[in-house]
């Protein structure tokens, strides 16, 4: 399964990041790495951007790339 | 007096800038939401008889080239002289804020360590022991709260203390692989007696993160022969051991274990919060239903409150005004002297001055909006209609702030990373109307609508200026800036009730600036106004009249002559020739050869039109008995259709000289601005023309 389908209200953890080298860095700064757990705060009204959160990091994040990271 | 050169450097939004606010008595601008500061600031103060010199940086994740703002923290790292680096990190979020601080130390600079937001700390239940980390990290950490201002006196003492500390031992200790990696490079690198501004060590890092600078340094030096295999001995140990052959992934790995280690051994958390105060809050205002209702009815009541409570003290200010004007032209009598400093300098200052309260109130609804954290919340409720119409999510920052004014708005946009992204948002930030272009609207709305309807029209403009600026972008996204999507990952930062102080700094600071520039730049413009509309003089024309007064009847016939006198002298001056060449442009728009004029002249500071105004209109009548205010001026010279019809081109057309230098430095050509003023100025024409016609078919 992939982040954007997780839903509201709901965790699971990083299995893979299938992205760009530079969105891969960026996510790693935030601490969205292999591992970690995600926990998914909103979606907007279109599903088109979602409110995640990793620790006490809250990111928002479209969906587009959320499909670029697998959670179990 | 020995100076201390310090590097502050740090996460987006830890309080940096808020922080050298406390410690230097300084005015950074603070905000809290990623991407405050954008360029790089210089703080200068003296302390225990030590002259200190603190360049705030912009904020970065990490010390990469992802965005503009990042590229320069890392250059300024990389090649400037400084003495040590002050990190600053947020105690609240202390294992990511580790990630930056592990690649810091991996510089093997002098660094010391602010762990901020230590009043939220305490609240949180987060416990940390600073000595414990320390001793971990191998640099001193202090506990600092920039609010309650706590911590800064140590803090000083450590910065002077690592200053004057004469080596610098490299602490990190990475995972046994890594050294081991790092210890085969530097016994090479020692044998060889390679010398090196840094230490071995962290030389011996960069090569095994593949850094650019690095590698092209050593490219071009014999030793590179036998250097090489050796990285790559250490490249192929490191793929096998973290089974990836990404040597970015490889170092974050570390990084984060570095990060989690250290905070496992010196961090407590007492108390597990379930739900917090920002997670009550954003179950109203990020609903997906009702968020973005509650954002405009917010908006809607700002702008309610910007014309209604902005109203009552305009009266004042501008019966005051009018009082000087008289009271000058009394005291000086009927002087080319009196006339300058009465209808120039006064009538266009007071023109500008009189919109302080309501600039006030529009301020003030920024900085809330900038200081809560509520406008990373309107960036993402409104990502997905931007994204519609081909902009970034993030573009939504610059664009509020090109409420206030276009000018940090263009600064604003650098913390977009992809250029095209960037240009789309420059190009658009105009049609956010600045706080300038509110005095223009707030005297005509008020000259031509009632009271009650007014602040709901302030509304309008102000929204159909946005919706306008969107839809211009998905013109030049399909037509000029055509391309992919950037990723859109922004962080949120959590509320946070802004002090009355923070407040008072911010908006104080703002309409000081505002004061400054009628005292200055208005005060000269108006004055320049008035020259350009009282000369060349017409002697001859002027006896003529005299002429014909001595020569009438009554008072009424002599009253009649002297305004057709005034007019005629108006209208023949330079000002006067100037806006009946351009008429012809504007007639269609229904505009008189003044308000020609006044556009014009806006084109230096949007300010400058109503200061126009209130010259050319008060100098029409100078036979009057008193001089009304100029709210009545505006209605009895103006109509409607041309009225909402100047609206419209003021909506839309370039912003004043000194935005338009900043732009043209931040789109990074001449050429863009030439652009720009094409596009804004065809565009204000057509929907100007529109509008005129439409006002006109329905009154
Ligand atoms: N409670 C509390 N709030 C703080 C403290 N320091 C800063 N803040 C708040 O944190 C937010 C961010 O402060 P800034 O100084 O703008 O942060 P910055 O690190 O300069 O951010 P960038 O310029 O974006 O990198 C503001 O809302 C500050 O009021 C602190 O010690 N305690
Ligand atoms: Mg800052």
């Amino acid at each position: 399964m992939t982040l954007d389908n997780l839903k509201k209200g709901q965790s699971a953890t990083v299995t893979a990041i299938n992205a760009s080298k530079e969105l891969k860095n960026r996510f790693s700064s935030f601490g969205l790495v292999k591992g970690a757990n995600v926990y998914t705060e909103e979606y907007s009204l279109a599903k088109k951007t979602m409110e995640i959160r990793i620790n006490k990091t809250r990111i928002a994040i479209r969906a587009s790339e959320a499909e670029k990271v697998e959670i179990a | 007096m020995a100076t201390i050169k310090v590097a502050l450097v740090g996460q987006p939004n830890v309080g940096k800038s808020a922080l050298i606010n406390s410690v230097g008595n300084a005015r950074l601008r603070v905000g809290n939401f990623s991407g405050v500061t954008v360029k790089k600031e210089v703080v200068r103060f003296s302390r225990e008889g030590y002259d200190f010199e603190i360049t705030d940086l912009p904020g970065s994740y990490s010390l990469t080239d992802y965005t503009i703002e990042e590229r320069i923290t890392k250059h300024y790292l990389d090649d400037n002289d400084y003495d040590l680096i002050l990190n600053v990190v947020d105690s609240t979020n202390i294992e990511r804020n580790l990630y930056l601080t592990t690649e810091l130390l991996a510089l093997n600079k002098k660094l010391v360590v602010a762990l901020n937001m230590t009043d939220e700390a305490v609240k949180e239940g987060v416990n940390i022991d600073e000595h414990q980390l320390g001793k971990i990290l191998g640099v001193p950490c202090v506990k600092t709260s920039a609010i309650e201002k706590t911590g800064i006196d140590e803090l000083i003492q450590a910065l002077i203390k690592t200053y004057n500390l004469r080596e610098n031992r490299f602490h990190l200790q990475f995972s046994e692989v890594y050294e081991q990696e790092i210890c085969h490079i530097v016994s090479f690198l020692e044998e060889k007696k390679i010398q090196c501004k840094i230490s071995l060590k962290a030389l011996a890092i960069k090569l095994l993160r593949e850094d650019k600078e690095t590698y092209q340094r050593f490219h071009e030096e014999p030793v590179w022969v036998e250097l090489q295999p050796i990285v790559n001995n250490g490249y192929q140990h490191l793929y096998l051991h973290y089974d990836t052959k990404d040597l970015d992934d490889i170092f974050n790995d570390e990084k984060l274990a570095l990060a989690k280690g250290a905070v496992a051994e010196t961090v407590q958390f007492e108390k597990q919060v379930k739900t917090t105060f920002t997670d009550k809050i954003d179950s109203l205002l990020m609903h997906k239903f009702v968020g973005l209702p509650i954002f405009l009815f917010m908006m809607w009541g700002l702008f309610q409150l910007t014309f209604e409570v902005g109203s009552i003290p305009m009266d004042w200010i501008d019966a005051f005004f009018s009082l000087l004007i008289d009271a000058t032209k009394s005291f000086l009598g009927d002087t080319e002297l009196a006339s300058v400093i009465a209808d120039g300098a006064i009538a266009g200052v007071g023109a500008v001055v009189l919109f302080l309260p309501n600039i006030f109130i529009l301020f003030l609804g920024i900085a809330l909006l900038e200081t809560t954290g509520y406008m990373s919340r309107v960036a993402f409720l409104l990502d997905g209609f931007f994204h519609k119409f081909g902009l970034h999510g993030k573009s939504f920052i610059p664009l509020v702030s090109g409420f206030g004014c276009s000018v940090p708005a263009y600064m604003a946009a650098r913390t977009l990373k992809n250029d095209r992204d960037r240009l789309l948002t420059l190009f658009i930030i105009g049609f956010m109307s600045c706080g300038a272009r509110l005095p223009i609207y707030v005297l005509f709305v008020g000259a031509f609508f009632a009271e009650h309807h007014a602040g709901n029209l302030l509304f309008l403009i102000y929204i159909s200026g946005a919706l306008l600026g969107i839809i211009a972008a998905k013109v030049l996204k399909m037509t000029a800036f055509k391309g992919d999507d950037e990723p859109f990952v922004m962080e949120m930062p959590k509320y946070r009730l802004p002090s009355l102080k923070l407040l008072w700094h911010t908006v104080s600071g703002q309409a000081l600036m505002y004061l400054k520039k009628a005292g200055t730049f208005i005060l000269l413009a108006s004055v320049l106004v008035w020259f350009a509309s009282n000369y060349p003089k017409q002697p001859e024309v002027e006896q003529q009249y005299q002429v014909k007064v001595e020569q009438a009847e009554n008072e009424t016939a002599i009253s009649a002559l002297n305004n057709e006198l005034a007019l005629y002298k108006l209208e023949h001056s330079y000002l006067g020739v100037i806006g009946h060449a351009s008429e012809p442009f504007f007639a269609p728009l229904g505009y008189d050869w003044r308000m020609a004029v006044a556009l014009e002249t806006g084109l230096a500071a949007k300010e400058v039109v109503v200061a126009t105004l209130g010259v050319l209109y008060g100098l029409g009548e100078e036979e009057d008995e008193s001089s009304s205010g100029l709210v009545d001026k505006i209605r009895a010279n103006i109509s409607l259709p041309a009225g909402i019809s100047f609206i419209v081109f003021v909506m839309i057309y370039l912003p004043c000289l000194a935005a338009s230098l900043v732009f043209m430095r931040e789109a990074g050509s001449w050429k863009y601005l030439a652009y720009l003023f094409v596009f804004t100025t065809v565009t204000a024409w057509i929907l100007s023309f529109v509008a005129f016609n439409v006002a006109q078919a329905l009154t």
